[in-house]
């Protein structure tokens, strides 16, 4: 396809991916932290990361909506997140971990904040007016994440012995999960090459390096990278994946088309 | 859980009006007191600005000290600017 201004565009295919692989992670994550509703250590805290469950829904409700119409099958956001299947999702196997305990949410949370946080401070100038739009809305909501977990993540690892020996163990558990935030393939570099889509592979050094300043003022350790996961880009998932999906998909499954 | 301290929130909801009482809530620390005041209390955008105070540092007068503390003004009307006629033009003072 060749757009008026001369400029190849990127195919449809790729786009579609894109906005489903940036919109796919915000879901997840989105359901995973919603899982915290009621069990939260302090109501406050309930509060807080329900409100950043809200922040990234919305953020995948406009990307799946996006990626819906730039396939143009008939597809809505609906259809996306509720009826596709394990293989179809794209999401880095980051934010499909398990909550754990309170230390895994919040260096989870940590980890995937500041690598979005770097994602949509680049993506706001994007040629693509949607996702310069979600990157320039999400960045506020990034920033907030970020400095929530954050906060958390100087307390707890410089707290107790207990909180300390929690920290460490999430920040050594989740560590291998990073590297594929980084990973680009053709889609990334095809639509980076036209301005539309970030590489992220060119946000590593600004994620290490702010990562490993907040580990170190914690008393945390980083830890050295011995393994990576990966997969989730191409649709492979780690196990606790499946169960999510269920609880996730099961309402609207059952009762197709369901409002409230 | 009440392992951590209880703060006192303020908020001004715009430029020129002062901060009012909204409520309570817990923290560790004043920064995190912040955090959370912003979470549970201007969601839906009801502030521009967030103050928070220990509870132990808020030190109220007490309901048993209320004859003392507030009766004796109420038969003072020349405290009160009841007295003032008011221009019509000034419509409300």
């Amino acid at each position: 396809m060749i757009a008026g201004n001369d400029r190849p565009m990127a195919s449809a295919d790729q786009l579609c991916t894109y906005a489903l692989r940036l919109g796919d992670d915000a879901l997840i994550l989105a359901q995973r932290l919603s899982e915290w509703a009621s069990r939260a250590p302090e109501i406050e805290e309930d509060i807080a990361l329900t409100n950043i469950a809200l922040d990234l829904l919305g953020q995948a409700r406009e990307l799946l909506d996006y990626a819906g119409t730039v396939e143009n099958a008939g597809r809505d956001e609906d259809d996306l997140a509720y009826l596709r299947v394990e293989r179809e999702f794209v999401n880095t196997h980051l934010v499909e971990q398990e909550n754990g305990d309170f230390a895994h949410t919040i260096v989870r949370q940590l980890f995937f904040s500041a690598y979005q946080l770097a994602l949509y401070e680049e993506l706001i100038s994007s040629r693509d007016e949607l996702l310069a739009g979600v990157a320039a809305k999400g960045v506020k909501e990034a920033a907030y994440h970020h400095d929530h977990a954050m906060q958390w993540t100087l307390r707890l690892g410089d707290g107790t012995d207990e909180s300390h020996r929690r920290m460490q163990a999430a920040v050594d558990r989740l560590w291998p999960y990073t590297a594929e935030l980084f990973d680009a393939d053709d889609v990334e570099k095809t639509l980076a090459a036209q301005g539309i889509a970030v590489d992220p592979s060119t946000l590593k050094s600004r994620w290490s390096q702010a990562i490993s300043e907040v580990l170190t003022s914690a008393t945390l350790t980083v830890p050295e990278t011995v393994w990576s996961s990966r997969g989730g880009r191409r649709g492979v998932h780690t196990e606790a994946f499946g169960y999510l999906l269920a609880e996730m998909q099961y309402l609207h499954r059952a009762h197709p088309g369901a409002e409230w | 859980m009440s392992t951590t301290p209880l703060w006192e929130v303020f908020v001004r909801s715009r430029r020129g009006l002062s901060h009012v009482h909204v409520g309570s809530l817990h923290a560790a620390d004043a920064e995190m007191a912040l955090r959370n005041a912003r979470d549970v209390y201007t969601r839906r955008g009801e502030g521009v600005s967030i103050w928070v105070a220990p509870s132990s540092e808020i030190w109220a007068s007490t309901p048993d000290e209320k004859d003392p503390f507030f009766d004796p003004n109420a038969d003072k009307v020349y405290r009160h600017p009841t007295f003032y006629t008011l221009p019509e033009e000034v419509r409300q003072m």
